[in-house]
């Protein structure tokens, strides 16, 4: 990298004029010819066999053009053949419309296809079904007998199983100087973007589709549709420039998409499929998970055994797995260690990464169970994480690549005003408020993984780059240009970031945090590489100063290759380009982490949290007055993104704490409140003064840019950091979430 | 009488629209269904608000729920109007919803709105599923065996406060219901929400010249701070002179199958300190024979400790927060 | 009506006229966004339950969602697309830029229409006030912060036209 000009800097992001303006389309909002609509029906019961479906009725209906059901769907050979997407469990992969087997509520059932939305809509209620209905279960609590452990396969790799135990924790526990353990109960959470899944499939001949497509990963649905239909890579392009908000929700492609391209292929029509916000229920959620800690410290406050189990929820024909209680020996260095991962397969549809899957869900037992360690140890909760600071990962005996945690807790103490926490339970007020301040630590992986980029530079003296990676807010095309902006030595307006389009170089699915790291490093190889292209072009002119130089003596700035040495020597790449009858040099490359080096080191980012709550004494309402998140996360691209992607994840975790829960009525197996008035998440009146620090890390080693990620910590560390509040606040320990504000009664 | 009545000719299937907000979600949701819908809006004599010769005022049926909350004569006669109207849905809704189909909006009962649940306001005689179910939300006073929904409106709890008057036009002339009268408890027949006839319309709302506007407070308690419904709400009305109490109305919302009321506490009140104690005595007459279930039961003591701190809060009615929240 | 069941419809979107033949059923939003194509206005629940379909009819914001295309005949519109003043962005979307008021941008025009609406009905003082009268808009990406600090940086007068 030649000079830091934009990296770092706050850049409003490049989409947002066609944000604010109404023009940035979805994926429901392509316009076709004679586009037909799509409505998808959906079992309601929850286990059996679909005894009659009856189309009859609703197919005479004026604008029906067909109604598929598993009857007469089209025969594909993925029916019977194994296919799993990239973020497939371990299992079989659910299959709509394949058989008459009912295995979870609200599993689609038919595709009604009609000429208006609406009559689409109409139809579907006429369709007339009758169940063969059998006994089920989705109640985790009731089924605790039938946990066990989780199969493994291929996700396994980013999500590997608890370490193995240290020690003697049994032997540790018992003889701790002080001891404390809890249960903690987690509820289903949906994702629920506000965008709705949705795919367009524009028709465009026998056997080759466009698709605009609600996902996370273009080639993750190109691959699908593909594998699934038995169409040519080639022959389907998916496209998703903007995807209105995912969580995790587009990893894996939805059944709208199957449906959309069932009927598309069959009426050789454009066909669009929009789900419903019932039917956002319908597809996949962060499990109930139930968890159960022991923790112990000697007189020192020295953490030195750790005991941490979860039972989680998966449905019958995948293990889906999340790392929940991995994290606390990676903090926390206890010697003694005993770790249990568990799942219980229910009659529900697969579980499904959301938002700092596991992590979000494990960090809250434990950082709830660290809070208690410190009262039974008259510690301040702060002083008690820095007690056990490490520097290592002691799970994997690994040294960080680098980890300025102590930094985090030591400004974000100072800025919040920790100091100014009377230690006992109850004792602030403030009015009829009782004031809480509770702190808890977030740790997240830094992943990276494998992506292609193509840089080319044109005779306008523009650079365009391409990848096939989403940005579903998250600030990508922002990020990535600053990256290429940079590393070209251009300006921004001269940088054109292509993306979201399956026909561009691969990029894995977004999520995990990884993105910036791979496609970015990806961006970076492939700038350095256009780069050496142009040099190398470039020492092929006669005369050229640049035959002579070394590459790494060549500054690129606002498209003039100049000499390091002797600045008067330089060169546009315009004139290279027209000196060599070239309209364009072009380069295609892959990053990838060294896989011999990579493992060498532990890789994470890490938050300390800070959150005063006000409790009313005699309602128990709650409300988050203050919250501030002080986040290591190797290099920050754009402070700006990157606190609205921290400042998000808070929000998440207010939400997670204080706000949402799917209820399930398990009489029913069925989800009771599948819609946003009573699917509650925060509102702006739930949302006071929130506030992010960047503790800026310097890391070379974790890719060249020194680049973690930042979609997952800022939820992580939340939710305890509410629940320690409210338990400062009160004197009360709440370890169900949502809190919900008559516990405090 | 109105030409939309002649329009609905008799016939059960055709309904009649006129905000919009609650029936087009029902029709959407396959809840409701209807015909024909007939659009009430043309008819501007419903449309108004102004002062009675009797010093009250009548409120349009037609009238939206936000020039209501937001009308002069309202905000500085009736505060507390103003106020739970403001705490109720959302600014946009508000624009769109009348005061009469404020009257006239339909449980928010999770079982209610799923079709393929047994409900027996939904479906007569199918079962209530709430009842053995997850009833968080759902009714503590005046509820039956077959049905412990609540009332989901925030003005109407004002509206009791404030007693009320329903007017009513129809194909047999025009008549007046008090407030209380105008909601029904569930009893047998709970897919019957009031006691409005077919083909009757509300033509407005009118409320006595006393507006309480020195000494009121209205209070909301639910599971975020706006933008949804009520677990518990009160709305507290009272008339003190030389600190003593010469009249006490509290009205709750999110408790029963109508804004609750009792006279008792109201009448135990008259001629007491506004203290604290006699507030919890106030209260716990209201709450006699309050029965909860497996998820909801808290809403006894909860609603106990509302109508308590909302008296309090009358007493400094500037001291209220926007949302209704809880204040002092 | 016609033999399909449809009504002739006025509406005023935008500044511009349109007639068109809709279904009584057809919600205003499906109207515009189906019919009209102005899809800048966003379905996020179809029941009232989000704001994303927020747009102002006759000047007051309300939800597209729950009325009907019919009942709006003869209406004026104004949708996210109308919000700017050609080229020139509102105050208010210029400031949703600036304080990064959105991340994946699905709620943003329910967000703006609701903001512009909220404004001239000038109820909202303080910052309470206005997190209040806003909170008929979700935001799942969670841009509540940048989304009130824009509406407040535009009544402080630090944006013009």
């Amino acid at each position: 990298m030649t000079k830091s000009e934009v990296i770092g800097k706050p850049i409003s992001r490049l989409e947002g004029p066609l944000k604010v303006t109404g023009q940035a389309r979805y994926a429901g909002e392509y316009e076709a010819s004679d586009l037909l609509y799509g409505y998808v029906v959906n079992s309601t019961v929850t286990k059996g066999k679909i005894a009659v479906i009856d189309t009859t009725d609703a197919k005479m209906l004026d604008g029906v053009v067909e109604i598929f059901t598993h009857e007469n769907r089209p025969s594909t050979a993925w029916f019977d053949i194994q296919y799993a997407d990239m973020d497939a469990p371990p299992g079989t992969v659910f299959k709509p419309l394949k058989d008459n087997e009912i295995k979870f509520n609200g599993q689609p059932i038919a595709l009604v296809v009609a000429e208006t939305f609406e009559m689409a809509r109409y139809a579907a209620t006429k369709i007339k079904l009758a169940y063969i209905e059998e006994e089920f279960e989705t109640d985790v609590e009731s089924n605790l007998h039938k946990a066990r452990d989780p199969k493994k396969g291929l996700a396994s790799m980013l999500k590997p199983p608890p370490p193995k135990p240290k020690g003697d924790f049994e032997e540790a526990y018992r003889n701790s100087h002080v001891q404390s353990s809890g249960e903690f109960k987690h509820g289903t959470e949906h994702h629920n973007p506000m965008e709705m899944f949705a795919s367009t499939v524009i028709y465009e001949g026998s056997k080759k589709l466009k698709i605009y497509d609600k996902t996370q990963g273009t080639i993750n649905s190109q691959l699908y549709v593909a594998n699934v239909f038995g169409l040519k890579m080639k022959n389907v392009q998916v496209i998703s420039p903007f995807v209105g908000g995912a969580f995790g929700s587009g990893l894996r492609p939805q059944y709208q998409l199957f449906m959309a391209v069932m009927a598309s292929l069959a009426l050789k029509r454009n066909v669009r499929v929009t789900l419903d916000r019932a039917q956002m229920f319908t597809f996949g959620h962060r499990p109930p998970t139930i968890q159960y800690t022991k923790f112990g410290a000697d007189e020192n406050g020295k953490v030195n055994a750790l005991y941490h189990k979860a039972v989680a929820e998966t449905s019958q024909f995948e293990d889906y797995v999340e790392m929940v209680v991995n994290w606390s020996n990676m903090l926390y260095p206890a010697e003694n260690t005993l770790f249990e991962s568990k799942l219980v397969p229910l009659d529900v549809y697969s579980p499904l990464d959301m938002r700092a899957p596991g992590g979000s869900t494990g960090m809250h037992a434990i950082e709830i169970t660290m809070d208690e360690l410190a009262y039974k140890l008259n510690i301040d909760p702060l002083e008690f994480r820095l007690i056990n600071y490490s520097d290592i990962d002691k799970s994997s005996e690994k040294e960080y690549s680098s980890k300025e945690l102590r930094e985090c807790y030591l400004r974000g103490a100072e800025k919040f005003g920790w100091s100014k926490r009377n230690p006992e339970p109850a004792s602030m007020k403030r009015g009829n408020k009782l004031v809480g301040f509770g702190m808890a630590t977030g740790i997240w992986d830094a992943n990276r993984l494998f992506a292609r980029v193509e840089a080319k530079i044109s005779i306008d003296g523009k650079a365009t780059l391409k990848s096939a990676v989403t940005d579903i807010g998250t600030g990508t095309l922002t990020v990535m240009s600053q990256i290429a902006s940079d590393e070209l030595g251009m300006d921004l307006e001269d940088i054109t970031f292509s993306y979201a389009d399956s026909a561009m170089p691969f990029a894995p699915i977004q999520g995990g945090s990884f993105t910036t790291a791979t496609v970015g490093t990806a961006v970076q190889t492939a700038c350095i590489a256009l780069k050496k292209k142009i040099v190398k072009k470039a020492a092929s002119l006669k005369d050229s100063f640049v035959s002579n130089a070394p590459f790494e003596d060549i500054i690129f700035r606002n498209g003039f290759l100049i000499s390091k040495q002797s600045p008067e020597y330089k060169i546009s790449i315009k004139e290279i380009l027209e000196k060599l009858s070239l309209e364009e040099i072009k380069t295609t490359n892959m990053a990838m982490p060294n896989p011999l080096t990579q493992g060498k080191k532990a890789k994470a980012v890490h938050s300390a949290v800070f959150v005063e709550v006000e409790v009313d004494e005699e309602l128990g309402v709650i409300e988050v007055k203050r919250a501030l998140t002080s986040v290591a996360a190797g290099k920050i691209i754009n402070p700006k993104t990157a606190e609205s992607q921290i400042l998000g994840g808070m929000i998440w975790g207010i939400s997670k704490a204080l706000h949402e829960e799917t209820i399930t009525d398990h009489r029913f197996g069925k989800y009771i409140n599948p819609n946003l008035a009573e699917y509650h998440i925060p509102v702006h009146a739930d949302i006071n003064d929130l506030s992010v620090i960047f503790v800026e890390e310097q890391d070379e080693f974790v890719n060249d840019l020194g680049i973690k990620g930042v979609g997952e910590i800022g939820i992580v560390g939340m939710p305890p950091a509410i629940a320690n509040a409210v338990y400062h606040a009160t004197g009360k320990r709440i370890n169900d979430l949502p809190i919900h504000f008559d516990k405090l009664l | 009488m109105p030409d939309a009545i002649t329009e609905l000719n008799g016939d059960i299937r055709n309904k009649l629209v006129a905000g919009g907000t609650n029936i087009n979600d029902l029709l959407k949701y396959f809840i409701t269904k209807a015909d024909k819908l007939v659009d009430i809006n043309p008819i501007k004599d419903f449309n108004s608000i102004f002062r009675l010769e009797n010093g009250g005022v009548r409120l349009g049926a037609l009238h939206t729920n936000a020039d209501t909350a937001y009308d002069p004569i309202i905000e500085e006669c009736y505060p507390l109007l103003s106020k739970a109207i403001l705490a109720g849905a959302s600014a946009q809704i508000r624009n769109m919803a009348t005061n009469g189909g404020n009257l006239l909006q339909r449980t928010r009962c999770y079982y209610f709105y799923d079709i393929n649940t047994p409900c027996n306001k939904r479906d007569p005689g199918s079962g209530c599923s709430a009842i053995n179910g997850y009833n968080r939300i759902h009714a503590i006073l005046g509820q039956s065996e077959s049905c412990i929904a609540v009332f989901p409106s925030d003005m109407c709890v004002a509206l009791a406060a404030l007693d009320a008057v329903v007017n009513i036009d129809g194909p047999e002339g025009e008549r007046t219901l008090p407030f209380a009268d105008f909601h029904r408890i569930p009893g047998d027949t709970p897919h019957i929400d009031n006691n409005l006839t077919y083909g009757e319309i509300i033509s407005g709302i009118d409320i006595p010249k006393k507006g309480f506007e020195k000494n009121y407070s209205y209070l909301k308690l639910r599971d975020r701070s706006s933008y949804s419904f009520a677990l518990v709400s009160v709305a507290t009305a009272l008339d003190i002179e030389d600190s003593t109490i010469k009249e006490a109305r509290i009205a709750l919302g999110g408790v029963a199958h109508k804004p609750w009321r009792v006279i008792e506490a109201e009448d135990f009140l008259k001629e007491k300190q506004p203290s604290r104690e006699n507030f919890a005595i106030a209260a716990d007459i209201i709450l006699e024979g309050a029965k909860g279930y497996k998820h909801n039961s808290f809403k006894i003591e909860l609603a106990k400790r509302a109508i308590i701190r909302n008296c309090i809060m009358a007493l400094n009615p500037e001291t209220q927060r926007p949302g209704a929240k809880p204040s002092l | 009506m016609n033999n399909r069941n449809e009504h002739s419809v006025s509406l005023n979107v935008n500044g511009r006229h349109y007639q068109l033949d809709i279904q009584p059923w057809v919600s205003l939003l499906d109207v515009l966004r189906e019919h009209l194509h102005f899809t800048g206005t966003k379905k996020g629940c179809d029941h009232g339950q989000c704001g994303a379909c927020t747009v102002l009819v006759n000047g007051k914001r309300i939800l597209s969602c729950l009325t009907l295309g019919v009942m709006k005949d003869g209406a004026q519109i104004t949708t996210i697309e109308g919000i700017s003043n050609g080229e020139n962005l509102h105050p208010v979307q210029k400031a949703f830029i600036e304080h990064d008021a959105f991340q994946c941008g699905y709620c943003t025009p329910g967000q703006i229409c609701s903001a512009v609406g909220m404004l001239g009905e000038n109820k909202a003082q303080t910052r309470e006030e206005v997190q209040e009268l806003m909170s008929g808009n979700l935001c799942r990406c969670g841009a509540n912060k940048g989304i009130i600090d824009a509406v407040m940086a535009v009544k402080e007068g630090g944006y013009n036209e």
